[in-house]
Parts: structure tokens; sequence; C-alpha cells
């Protein structure tokens, strides 16, 4: 075979759209990786902008620099700038870049749903930027505790546009757990069983798994505030039996995982990077797998350590405090495995190096101060001071952004096929470290000495005075050597030589394609051995441009990818991937009116676009799959595979039984939520009588049983599938008639009480998750029709039934704690 | 006082562990290793006893010290007097038993325990007064048991520390402790 001929037909196949229309729809994960990693760079670069003013009105006491209501919306936008525009997009991206490079695959499992993500994070971070330059930006704190956010003390938009910025930028953050999750569970090299996964593909995994269960109790959170903000549900409001606790729980029950969801990719970098340079293997993988297991288990019981002073029984919080001081322990193993690993090698003194001993001095402390928090007594005295903020930039800036540093330095080589060009890089080095320790030690102290975090000021006489001066001096050193790091990357983008393929002689995949890389990856895809498979071979890259691996051909226009058995990493079928397509921005154009809408309070308007989402959902989903599938084809290699159409547990599969799992982290928050304000709300029960109703439960349960039923004949025999899918929705459909009727019936108005808010809360969700069950069955029954589905391209119907089952369960779950709830109450 | 030993403890193990990783790690950094690092050994005395044993004796230590010393600070028998505080935008409210109430001055007697039932009339706040107690927040619909007690006569400085708006930094009060023995503590505070 041709290889340039096979190279050139690749480049055709895979290359985004010449000039602007490539722009704008690229689905390439490498492409969409850079402009992720590029984006959330220029949001810290903004963020550290804001950091910069704060330091500059701290520097002094009684400064006239800005005053509270401008300060206010530039600590909050400073922090959730950073948490939610520059650290979770920066890890998105890095996974997404890297992710297939180094399982030996050509893209992502939904390249278009990458696609999505992005632009729904560029809309909700321009929305957020917009704000802030119309000095309207959110001011209550990036946790936006109600009742100061809510609507009665913060009448402006302010708080709308957090809530709808972050939430519009959260779907792109679960889209790519969704995706990073499939793909690390399809999408590896022929023979990669999960034990021969390069140790980043763990860390991702467990990372995306943490946002598919963190960030649903967050996007609940902000979809209740908005709701008591625009129409008056009384969520968080005590007088009519609200709890503005249960706002600090949502956000809590994701604000911890979040913290270790932005350490996890981080660490991973590290275990890749540091054998590296160490020139020997990582020590005890499997200790580490499950360290990070283990933490990703361990985080979300750890919520309540952030609410040690809002009057929580002694009891109750010491388990947290346990439980909290013992996430250490992972955190240990994976230290000392790191440490242990360069003991046993020679380390090379590269740049890598300098930010990775940067990170262990700086995280290691701040792990440390992490620990006396945890514990009760000390945590009371030292809650929302200067010391909280001294430690938690301890372990964000330790903890992410010197191993990020240290990455880019990594990684730069990759991306660009460049070396670095001059020592600028130490020099910035220098700057950061020195810089960021002289910000942030001695504020400890400060905190220790009483200062408050969060003021925009403070008295001469509290003596604080030269504490904060120096900490503003650090702060601008850092600026300059972050300066320095950007003009360093520049240069070497610009003007750093060619380098070889594998500078470092590393041990994954992605070393294994020229770089900078061709948008397929590999010409051939690899098969491995064991987990250093560079080592195994020096010339695998070689070889596989050379076409010596599986799918080395061209077939049409077709992408085509290696989708493995989960375990074993056996291969299994061709997948299929979607090109370039302007689809996902459209998408996210009609997520973003319906944002907008929201925002400016145009409410009418809301619902137009929701139905306009479903449209455009539909159009997507209806261009995948194939009327005709010629069957097995020849993966090279000796292999023949069935594509991707024609097997039961498709990508499309997996990836909606993990949006059905998100979900339903959501609605088990719901109905957490409702149960805690039963218990622990002031002003219950809600004045009048209410009695059990069974007839709407006993409605929607028929319906549900329908639904279920029908979508199992269907699936077991094809003949059936079509009445069965409509059978399907139709019981769907009762089950939202069942809903409805016992909501009007039975429920008083939702302003009326935090009891009818919730419970009509619950009544839209259930109505929502059944509708979806039910496009969902009506788009097989098209799909039959139109040939899509037949009896040897069954699997849609399975995909369907997914939806519809999760669909009228959460139904009935909320038909009967409805109509039961009346007697107890 | 006790919170005080505490972090003095923290702190002394902090150092001490600190130092232990960053010495190992330039240990590391500096010598030469050896070729072959896949035996078994060496994974149990990284991990084994240096990740895993070693931290979990010493955070059981500190959890049960901690544990112990929490347990000390919650309040035990009745307080002499009760004092219901209000916390609003910008503004701390205390009434005690007799009726009276005072505004941005707290009075107590020196030498008793005197419980706060803390909370807010509209926003979120944080009672937080330094050298007498750990924080207790204020939160609407909801009241919060702090006990504090000071020593010996004399003012404490106390502050607001949930963020709670614009006049955050301002929210302040303080604590006016008089003689236990002293007659009518508040007239003389009234000057
Ligand atoms: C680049 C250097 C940075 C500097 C100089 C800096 C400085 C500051 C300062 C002065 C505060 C305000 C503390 C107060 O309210 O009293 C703050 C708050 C905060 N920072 Fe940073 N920061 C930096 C980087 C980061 C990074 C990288 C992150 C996260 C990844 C981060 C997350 C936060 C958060 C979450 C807050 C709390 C905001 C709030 O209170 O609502 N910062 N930072
Ligand atoms: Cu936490
Ligand atoms: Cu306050």
């Amino acid at each position: 075979m041709n290889v340039i001929q096979l190279h050139h037909d690749l480049t055709r196949i895979w290359n985004n759209e010449p000039g602007w229309r490539g722009v704008f729809s690229s689905v390439s994960h490498t492409t969409l990786g850079k402009r992720f990693m590029i984006t959330a760079a220029v949001f810290f670069g903004i963020g550290g902008v804001l950091a910069m003013l704060i330091r500059a009105q701290l520097a002094t006491p009684a400064s006239a620099f800005t005053g509270p209501e401008v300060y206010g919306q530039i600590f909050t936008m400073h922090g959730s700038i950073m948490m939610f525009l520059f650290a979770i997009p920066m890890l998105e991206g890095f996974a997404i870049y890297l992710l297939p490079k180094i399982l030996g695959a050509r893209d992502l499992a939904y390249p278009r749903l990458t696609a999505l993500g992005w632009w729904c994070y560029l809309f909700g971070g321009t929305i957020m930027l917009l704000a802030l330059l119309g000095g309207v930006a959110p001011d209550a704190g990036w946790f936006l505790y109600p009742p100061l956010s809510g609507k009665e003390f913060t009448p402006g938009v302010n708080s709308d546009v957090w809530l709808l910025g972050i939430t519009f930028v959260e779907i792109s953050a679960l889209a790519a757990a969704i995706e990073i999750t499939v793909t690390i569970l399809k999408f590896r090299a022929a023979n990669m069983s999960l034990t021969k996964m390069p140790i980043l593909a763990w860390y991702l995994l467990a990372t995306a798994g943490m946002m598919i269960f963190g960030f649903p109790p967050l996007i609940l959170g902000s979809i209740l505030l908005e709701v008591e903000r625009a129409f008056g549900w009384p969520f968080f409001q005590p007088e009519l039996g609200g709890s503005p606790l249960l706002w600090q729980h949502l956000f809590w029950l994701f604000g911890h995982p979040e913290v270790y969801i932005i350490f996890l990719p981080a660490a991973g970098a590290l275990s890749t990077i540091i054998p590296v340079m160490a020139r020997t293997p990582l020590i005890g993988y499997g200790a580490i797998v499950t360290a990070v297991m283990a933490l990703a288990f361990l985080s979300f019981g750890l919520w309540v350590h952030h609410m040690f002073t809002t009057g929580i029984p002694h009891m109750a919080l010491g388990f947290f405090s346990a439980a909290s001081v013992l996430v250490a322990i992972p955190t240990a193993v994976q230290i000392f495995a790191w440490i242990g690993t360069m003991w046993a090698g020679r380390p090379k003194f590269t740049l890598p190096m300098y930010y990775i001993v940067g990170f262990f001095v700086v995280f290691v402390l701040g792990g440390l101060t992490g620990v006396m928090l945890a514990i009760v007594p000390f945590d009371q005295q030292v809650h929302d001071t200067a010391f909280v903020t001294a430690h938690l930039h301890y372990v964000l800036v330790g903890g992410f952004v010197f191993p990020m540093l240290a990455a880019a330095y990594y990684w730069m080589p990759h991306v660009t096929g460049r070396t670095r060009v001059m020592r600028v890089g130490i020099a910035a080095f220098w700057l950061i470290f020195i810089g960021f320790n002289l910000t942030f030690l001695q504020m400890h102290l400060t905190g220790l000495l009483g200062m408050p975090r969060r003021v925009y000021t403070y008295p001469v006489e509290a003596g604080w005075t030269l504490l904060n001066l120096t900490s503003s001096v650090g702060a601008f050193m850092q600026a300059f050597g972050f300066g320095l790091f950007a003009l360093d990357i520049a240069l070497q983008r610009r003007l750093g030589k060619p380098t070889r393929r594998d500078p470092w002689e590393a041990e994954t995949l992605e070393w294994a394609m020229p770089t900078p890389p061709p948008q397929y990856n590999f010409a051939s895809l690899p098969t491995v051995s064991s987990r250093e498979p560079l080592s195994d071979n020096r010339r695998i890259g070689v070889d596989l441009a050379a076409g010596k691996g599986l799918l080395g051909r061209a077939i049409g226009g077709r992408r085509e990818t290696l989708a493995v058995d989960i375990v074993t990493g056996a291969p299994e079928h061709v997948a299929i991937l979607p090109g370039s397509s302007l689809t996902p921005l459209f998408t996210a154009l009609v997520f973003g009116g319906f944002f907008m809408s929201m925002l400016l309070g145009i409410y009418w308007l809301a619902p137009v676009f929701i139905v306009g989402a479903a449209v455009m959902i539909w159009r997507w989903v209806a261009t995948t799959g194939t009327t005709h599938d010629p069957g097995p084809v020849d993966a090279g290699n000796g292999y023949y595979l069935p594509t991707g159409f024609a097997i039961r547990g498709s990508v499309g599969y997996w990836g909606s039984v993990l949006a059905v799992a998100a979900s339903g982290t959501l609605f088990a928050s719901l109905v957490f939520g409702y149960f805690f304000l039963w218990v622990v709300a002031p002003n219950w029960p809600p004045p009048g009588a209410f009695g059990a109703y069974l007839l709407e439960p006993i409605i929607v349960t028929a319906g549900a049983l329908l639904a279920v039923v029908a979508a199992r004949l269907g699936l077991r025999n094809f003949d059936r599938s079509r009445s069965g899918a409509i059978a399907a929705a139709a019981g769907s459909a009762l089950a939202i008639a069942g809903l409805l009727a016992g909501a009007i019936r039975h429920l008083p108005e939702p302003t009326f009480h935090a009891f009818a808010a919730t419970g009509w809360a619950l009544t839209g969700f259930a109505v929502f998750s059944c509708a979806v069950g039910a496009l969902a069955q009506l788009f097989v029954h098209r799909r039959i029709a139109s040939g899509h589905v037949i009896a040897q391209r069954p699997h849609e119907l399975r995909t369907a039934a997914v939806w519809s089952d999760y669909g009228v369960g959460v139904a009935v779950v909320v038909a009967w704690l409805l109509g039961l709830s009346g007697a107890a109450l | 006082m006790r919170v005080a030993d505490l972090w003095w403890w923290m702190l002394g193990g902090s150092a001490i562990l600190s130092a232990l990783v960053f010495i190992l790690l330039l240990i590391a950094l500096r010598r030469r290793g050896a070729a072959d690092n896949r035996q078994p050994g060496r994974t149990r005395v990284w991990i084994g006893w240096l990740g895993l044993v070693m931290p979990v004796g010493v955070l059981m230590v500190l959890l049960a010290f901690a544990l112990w010393v929490g347990q000390r600070n919650l309040p035990v028998g009745p307080a002499a007097q009760t004092v219901q505080v209000t916390a609003f935008n910008y503004g701390w409210e205390f009434c005690y038993e007799d009726g009276s109430c005072s505004q941005g001055v707290l009075r107590i007697p020196a030498g008793q325990p005197v419980d706060l039932d803390i909370t807010a009339t509209d926003v979120i706040h944080s009672l937080w007064i330094p050298r007498l107690a750990g924080k207790m927040d204020a939160i609407p619909g909801q009241v919060n048991r702090l006990r504090i007690e000071a020593d010996a006569p004399g003012t404490f400085e106390a502050v607001c520390a949930e963020y709670c708006g614009v006049g955050h930094a301002d929210h302040r009060f303080v604590v006016e402790a008089y003689a236990a023995g002293a007659p009518a503590g508040r007239t003389e505070a009234a000057e």
C-alpha cells in the first residue's frame, strides 16, 4: 500500500473544512482541545487581573481604590472565573486533546459533542464577561449563598448572570465528562486491557466519573435558585418553609468533589511525567489506581466540612471531620509513590522538573493546612478568614497550576513540534514560585490574626498592614512570572527549532505520532502488549505511519477508529464517527437563546427555545446511523470486525446510560432537598390540611407499566417493535397526564410554601423526563420506518428503552411520593 | 485556649511531616538511583509504610485529640445567662434575660459562662469574637447556640465573618465583660 497516498486520504477525511467554515464546523479533538486550553488560559489571565485588583485594594489599609460594591464583584468574579472558566475547562481541554492520543484512537466518542461543549463554554463565559464589563457581575461570593444572592437582597441581574452563565458552562462539563468516560471505556488500542491503560487514563476516568455525579447537585441548586429569583418559588426562604442551608448542602455536595476534579487530572499529568523524567517506571501502578478511586469515592462524603459553623451538632461534625482527614491517605500514597519513583531512577532536571518540585513544596503545605481545617474546633476559629484564602490557593495553585505548567512544558513539543528557545522558562518559574509564596505564606498568619476574607478594607489599628503589603508585592511578582511564561510559550511556538519525534523518550502512545499531530493522529492504529508500548518498540511510531497497524486504509470519506471490549481491550468493532458539522454551533446558539431570554426576563420566549432545543437534538441524532451497512469489514492484521451500527453496546448506548446516571443524580438531589426541607426547615408543616391521594399515582403507575412492557416486547421481537415504540410513548404520555393531574388537583400554588414549590419542581422534573422518554420512543418509531433500525441493527431500541424506562421510573417515584406525603404532613 | 494548643501541636506536626517529605524529595532528586525499581520491597516501603501506615498513625492521634478538644469546648452545665443575638444589615442587637436590649455592644459578666442564641433577620452573617470563641453563623429562620466565657473583665472586638453585602467589612461590635459582682453592669457602659 502506498504510504503517501494513505496520508493524503486520511488528511482529506479528517481535516477541518477550509477557511472560516472550518472554524465553525470543526469537531476535531485536537482543534477543540487546543481551543479549550487557549480559552481557559485567557480566562486565567482575566481572573489574574482581577486578583491584582484585589491585591492593589488590600495593599494598604483604608484604601480608596475601589468601593465595597465593585470589590464584591471583583472577588466573586475572580473566584468564579478561576474555578468554572479556568480550571474545569482547562482540564477538559487537556483531556480532550490528549485522551485519544494516549489511548491510540483517532478521536473521542462523540466529536460533535466536543464542539457543542466548547461553544457552550464560550457563550456562557462571554455572558459572564459582558456582565463584568457592564458592572452587573455576580457579587455574592463564588458560592453565592442565598438569601444574599436572592431577589430581595440582590434585585439586579447579578446573581442571574452567575446562575445561568455557570449552568451553561456546566452543560459543557457534563458533556465532556460523559464523552471522556465512554472514550476510555471503548476507544483504546487493540489489546489495551484496563490494567494496561496508561495511568493518566485512570485519573481521567475517575475525574469524569466524579463530574457525572458531582455536577448535577450544583445544576439543580442553580435551577432552584433561578426559579426562586424569577418566579418566587421559596426554596431557600425560611419564612415560607425554605432553608438557606439547602443551598449550602447542594453547593458543597458539588464543591468539595470539585476540588478533586481539578486536582486529579493534574496528578495524572505528574504520574505521567515523573517516571519519564526519572527514567524508570512508576512504582505502585495498582496502588495508585486504588488510591485514585478511593479519593474519588471518599470526596463525596466530606462536603459538610465547609459548613462547620452552621450549627450542625458536634457529633455529626465529628463524622465529617474524620472523613475529611482520611482523604489525606490516598493523597499521601501518591506523593510517596512519586518520590519513590524519583528515588529509584535518575531524574533529569529539565524545565518540567522545576515546576514539579514547585508542586511538591506548595501542594504538601496546602495539604497539611487542609488537614488542620478538617479539625472542627480549629476550623471554627479560622473559617472565613485569610487563613482559608491561603489554604485554598496552596492546594489549587499547588495542585493544579504548577502541575499544569509542568505539563505545558512537557507537551508543548507535541503540540507545536518545536523545542523551547531560551531559559526564560526558568526565570518565570522562580518569579512564580517566590511570588506565590510571598503572597500566600504569611496570609496564613494574617488570618490567624483575625482578618476575615472578602473584606474590601481593614483598619490601621488591626496591625495587618505589613502582612498585606508584602502579599501584594508577591502577587505582582507572580503576575510577572505568568507573563513571562506566556511569552516563553509564544516564543517557542514561533521560533523554536523543530524537534524529533518523542524528545523525552516517553512511554505513552501520543509520542508514537508525528508532531505536530495530524488530525487523524495515527495513520494506522496500534496494538499494545504492555503498559509501555514505546519501550517495547521504539520504532512503533514509524511502523504505524507506514500503515502496519489496524485500519490503515481509507474507505470513502468515512472517519473510522477502533472500539474494543471494555475489560480486555480485544478489538470489538469499527466505530464510524461523524465529520465536520455546524449542528453543534446552532444547537449551542439555541441553548444560548434560552439562557438569554431567562437572563433578560423574557420568560415567554424561553419555552420556544426549549422546543427549539428538542428539534435540534432530534435532528442531531437523526444524522447518526445508517440504512446501509455492508457488514464486517477488514480492519487489518487479520481482524474482520462489524461496524458500530450493528453492535449492541454501541457508544450511543453507553452515553445514554451515563447521561441517565447524571440525571438520576440530579433527581436524587431533588428528593434529598424535599426531605431536607421537610425535616430541617422552619415553618413546616405548611398551613392547611392535605390528604393522601391515590388515583393519580395509580394512573402514573399504569402508564409506566405500559411503557416498560411495550418497550420490552419490542426488544424481544422485532416485528412488534414499531407498535411497541408507539405504545411506550403512549404510556409515557399517560404518566405525564397523571403527574399533571395530581399536581393541579392537589398541590397549592408553588409560591405558597416550599412544600408546594418542591412538589411542583418534582412534578416538572418527572414530566420533563417522561417527555424525553416519549420523544426517544417516537424517534425509534421513525427510525424503523426509515430503515435505520432493522432486525440486524436493533440497538437504538435498547437506547430508547433506557430513556423511556428512566422517565417513567422517575414519574412513579414522584407520583407516589407526592400522593402519600399529604397524609404525613 | 485549648484551640491555641491544638494549633501549636498541629503546626509542629506539620513542620515535621513537611520536613520529612522535602528531605526525601531532595535526596531522591540528588541520588543516582539504581536501575531496577520493580522489586516489591520498594513499593512496600514507599507506599505501604510511608504512604499508608505513617499517615494513618498520625491522623488517628490527631483525630482523637481533636475530638477530645471539641467535646471539652461544648457547653456543659447551665449558663449563667442566655442572650438573644440578632444580626442584620448592618448591626447587631443583643436582648438580655431582663428584657433589656442593646445594639453594637454585648455586655456579659466576666468569669461566667454565657449562651448566645444567634439568629439573623435578612441574610447570613457569622458571629466571631476571636479571643472568646470560634464562629457561629447567624442564619435567618434558625437559632444557633454558642457558649462564650470571658475570663476577666475587659473589651473584646467582634466581627461578622460571613460575607453579607456591601457593609460586611464594617459589620462589627464589641463585647464588654464586666466584673460579675458589679451591680447593673449595663449602666456603666452607657457613658
Ligand atoms: C494567580 C494568582 C492568584 C492570586 C494573586 C489570587 C489572589 C486572591 C485573593 C487576594 C483573593 C481574595 C481573598 C479575599 O476575599 O479576602 C482570592 C480569592 C479566591 N481565589 Fe485567588 N488568586 C490567584 C489564583 C487563583 C487560582 C488559580 C484559583 C483557582 C483555581 C483561585 C481561586 C480563588 C477563589 C475560589 C477565591 C475565593 C473567592 C471568593 O471568596 O468568593 N485563585 N484570590
Ligand atoms: Cu472541601
Ligand atoms: Cu454581616
